[in-house]
């Protein structure tokens, strides 16, 4: 009980750190706005010449676009959450601080990570969701239990995204910095997420490779299940999945990396 | 050179033709937007700099203190032209520094102590080559000048170091050399000293000394730390809430702000506390150890003589007051005498 | 001629800086490896969309795929050329908060070209190899009627549309003089402009194309000149010579750009940090 609200606390400090750049967060809602504006007219385009691509109508493929602006920081597709303060932790050795806390790493940084998710998606999300709704036409799903199926696709999003950028952040004990596969990052989380294309419009064996991939978790799955193009059970099932092997994973990985910095001593 | 409190504004001790800092009734108005409520802001001026007059003389060595947010290093960007006085007038060597910075550049030398002019990941080398084609040094002169300040900062063997590799010692006299290999008149340093072991700092204070004996360069230092004033300045210019609240020697500042220094005594054994001469009294006593507190301005041959006569020592020392401290009980009287004034 | 001099000034200062920080990304080899495929395969994955795209479709709003390939080409190029220059620029903002940008002001050279050249880094050429492929691809692939005056606009179209890129990322320095934090609405406009760019004008909103080519006229980087290589129609049925209007474009963008650069640094100095 009492660890729960230490958790609490963490994310509630996330969230109001984010809260607290509001210039950064307003430049943040027109980019994605502006460009969210580029890539539904060129999507509104190509569902001109192939109504149905995907499985979408041109409804639907606008939702999409919109969408993924709103998400786009929230899930940190591109990186830019927690990771960032974790790796330069790691590389500057101030880590070691952190592992005599009385508190689980990774829990501490995942209640960090959503809370700063919850911010993004309140402060920088809503706004181009609403001016995507407002000028284009929009499939939005008008049941209320369609929303909250949503929301808990959303928060098993939360946890692949955070799944995925705590690997890539402890690779940094072994790698020393993070340039590099802060990059990697960045190119695979843009395009298998679907932030380019969504991923039911890739083609053959590509696009079942892309679509079984932890990145689709996050926007396509969401996607489909706020459309209702997917069966509720096994989308949360494919989420799910992915969240517990990464975060698994992740706590393999991290007891690797305390055992190492025990054995350097810091 | 007395030390006296300003009253008025107008030209500090010094002015004259031979000024070479000159700044008459100098301010700076920072427009400030705070925040209320939720979309209200309320718009409001601070003067960050307030009506400072004051000349430097070729070759002098000055510090100038006063507490963060005083307007020091508001001053410092007005002096080396990041900033424009919204008020009053400003010279360095004859030059308007706003105005004409890039000409300015040529002939000051800048010292930012928390910020680095040196090239992180390249050997400190590669910045002064950087630095003698920017400033267009002549070869022999390059040569030269770099020749002198290994030498007299000890950088032989840190030259072909990446500077991220170097302490911050050594990374601070690196900066120092790279301020100073295009000959600057005026050299200007904002906390030199700050992070620095004792032995570094030593080295910086010795070398800024000697380079103004050399070449009489004009130097102008920020610090918190008191030592560097000791050792290297002749006159100090105190700065309050934006105005010039003291200028002239170290020793009329303690006077001023009456400080107090501390005699450290270990006695033989634990006693009660030693009979001293007033206005000497004895403050704190723990075990063996007494601390004796004395006026800054006496000496303290006298006290020391004192006690040794009657108490046998086993050591001694003296600490200076921390400048914070003499400038708060300074302030605490300035308060004290204005509000007397106005009652 | 005493602004003839100034500019030499400004590129000697700027030739300096990009230099030094060449050498030091040298220090880092295997990153400096990495970083560069790294570029190469971001970019690459924009134009791996549009070929999905056109793994669905025949033609983009009545284009091809190779005369999409030549807007991409293009628009990618000059970007590249204009991001290889002065990509540093959008970090002006944590440059003023941190206060390293008081040392550039202390240096007898001009502060915007020690703002161009800062971290500049060879592993930006990895935009402009992977753009100048796809543009080649194109100019073989498309069903272009070759004439001298197109041949002449090709290299004219790319330093133009650099140019006005290059124009951009000043107005965006200047701009976070004033709001250092929101650094990131400048890339609405060069991340997003070069995005913008790569689909065919046909595509946006009338009122769209309209902002982008009389407004901040990215129109003219490749949409109006392509439109004269390809035998389209041009955008908004602009005239006949619009398509050699690009290097008068990227000189008042270059003059509008030196102008909010100017002010905003005269702002600086007259406010501070």
């Amino acid at each position: 009980m009492g660890s729960a609200r230490l958790y609490l606390a963490v994310a509630a400090r996330g969230f109001r750190r984010y809260a607290s750049y509001r210039a950064a967060t307003a430049a943040g809602v027109f980019t994605n706005t502006v460009f969210g504006l580029i890539l539904v007219y060129t999507y509104l385009a190509l569902w001109d010449e192939r109504p149905d691509l995907g499985g979408y109508d041109q409804a639907q493929a606008v939702t999409y676009v919109w969408l993924a602006q709103c998400l786009f920081a929230a899930l940190a597709l591109q990186g830019g959450g927690v990771e960032t303060e974790l790796m330069e932790r790691i590389r500057t050795g101030e880590i070691a601080v952190d592992l005599y806390r009385p508190a689980d790493l990774q829990l501490w940084w995942l209640a960090g990570d959503l809370g700063r998710a919850a911010f993004q998606l309140l402060g920088r999300g809503v706004v181009p969701f609403l001016v995507g709704g407002l000028f284009f036409p929009t499939a939005l799903p008008t049941r209320f239990d369609t929303w909250v199926w949503f929301a808990v696709a959303l928060a098993l999003a939360a946890l692949v995204s955070f799944g995925i950028r705590y690997l890539v952040a402890l690779s940094v004990f072994w790698l020393l910095d993070g340039t590099g596969v802060n990059q990697v990052l960045m190119i695979l989380g843009v395009f298998f997420s679907g932030m380019v294309l969504p991923l039911n419009v890739f083609p053959g064996v590509f696009g079942e490779v892309a679509r079984a991939l932890p990145w689709a978790a996050q926007l396509q799955v969401p996607a489909d299940v706020l459309m209702g193009e997917t069966a509720v059970a096994g989308a949360f099932a494919f989420q799910a999945m992915w969240a517990v092997l990464l975060l698994a994973a992740g706590r393999l990985l991290q007891s690797a990396a305390t055992r190492r910095v025990v054995v350097q001593g810091g | 050179m007395r030390g006296r409190m300003h009253t008025t504004a107008g030209p500090g001790p010094g002015a004259g033709p031979e000024a070479f800092i000159a700044l008459d009734r100098v301010e700076k108005v920072f427009d400030v937007r705070r925040r209320k409520g939720l979309l209200r802001r309320e718009r409001h001026q601070v003067r960050a700099v307030d009506s400072i007059s004051f000349t430097v003389a070729r070759g002098e060595m000055v510090g100038y203190i006063g507490p963060n947010g005083a307007g020091k290093s508001t001053t410092i960007k007005m002096l080396t032209g990041i900033l424009t006085p919204s008020g009053g007038r400003l010279r360095v060597a004859g030059i308007d520094p706003s105005r004409e910075r890039t000409r300015l550049a040529h002939r000051i030398g800048v010292v930012f102590g928390q910020r680095t002019t040196l090239w992180w990941d390249l050997p400190l080398i590669d910045s002064y080559k950087l630095m003698r084609r920017m400033y267009r040094i002549p070869g022999a002169r390059y040569r030269e000048n770099l020749a002198r300040m290994v030498e007299l900062l000890d950088l032989g063997d840190l030259l072909e170091v990446p500077v991220r590799q170097l302490s911050l010692g050594q990374r601070m006299r690196g900066d120092i050399a790279a301020a100073l290999l295009h000959d600057p008149e005026v050299l200007y340093l904002d906390e030199p000293t700050i992070g620095l072991d004792v032995v570094s700092k030593t080295r910086v204070r010795e070398f800024l000394r000697q380079v103004n004996a050399e070449r009489s360069t004009t130097v102008l230092l920020t610090t918190h730390d008191l030592q560097d004033i000791e050792q290297v300045c002749s006159r100090v210019m105190v700065i309050d809430h934006g105005r010039l609240v003291y200028d002239g020697a170290l020793a009329g500042l303690h006077e001023v702000g009456e400080s107090e220094r501390t005699l450290v005594v270990d006695l033989e054994r634990e006693r009660p506390p030693v009979e001293v001469p007033a206005p000497a009294r004895v403050v704190r006593v723990e075990g063996a150890r007494q601390w004796v507190a004395f006026p800054a301005s006496e000496s303290a041959a006298g006290l020391v003589a004192r006690i040794a006569e009657r108490y046998p020592l086993v050591d001694l020392s003296v600490r200076e007051p921390d400048i914070e401290a003499v400038i708060a009980k300074m302030y605490a009287e300035r308060a004290g005498r204005a509000s007397t004034q106005s009652s | 001629m005493a602004e003839r001099g100034a500019v030499l000034e400004g590129l000697r200062a700027y030739r300096l800086i990009a230099g030094m920080w060449v050498r030091s990304g040298m220090t880092y080899r295997a990153s400096f490896v990495v970083t560069l495929f790294g570029n190469l395969v971001m970019t690459g994955l924009d134009f791996v969309g549009i070929l999905l795209m056109f793994s669905q479709v025949d033609s983009l709003a009545g284009w091809s795929l190779p005369e999409v390939a030549f807007l991409y080409g293009a628009s990618v190029t000059s970007f590249g050329l204009a991001h290889l220059a002065a990509g540093s620029m959008p970090q002006l903002g944590s440059r003023i908060r941190d206060g390293s940008f008081d040392v550039l002001l202390v240096r007898p050279v001009s502060v915007l070209a020690q703002v161009g050249g800062d971290r500049f880094s060879l592993r930006r050429l990895g935009r402009i190899a992977q753009g100048g492929a796809v543009l080649g691809w194109a100019l073989v692939a498309a069903d272009i009627d070759w004439t001298v005056s197109k041949a002449l606009l090709l290299p004219l179209m790319l330093v133009s549309g650099a140019v006005i890129f290059v124009a951009v990322f000043v107005a965006g320095a200047a701009f976070q003089i004033y709001a250092q934090d929101a650094a990131e609405v400048q890339n609405a406009f060069t991340y997003g402009g070069t995005t913008m760019l790569q689909y065919p004008p046909a595509v946006f909103g009338k009122d769209l194309v309209r902002g982008v080519t009389f407004v901040l006229p990215l129109a003219f980087v490749n949409w109006v000149p392509a439109a004269h290589v390809l035998g389209r129609p041009y955008p908004l049925a602009l005239p006949g010579w619009a398509a050699f209007a690009s290097p008068l474009v990227a000189a008042g963008c270059c003059a509008l750009a030196g102008l909010a650069w100017r002010t905003g640094l005269r702002s600086y100095r007259s406010v501070g940090s």
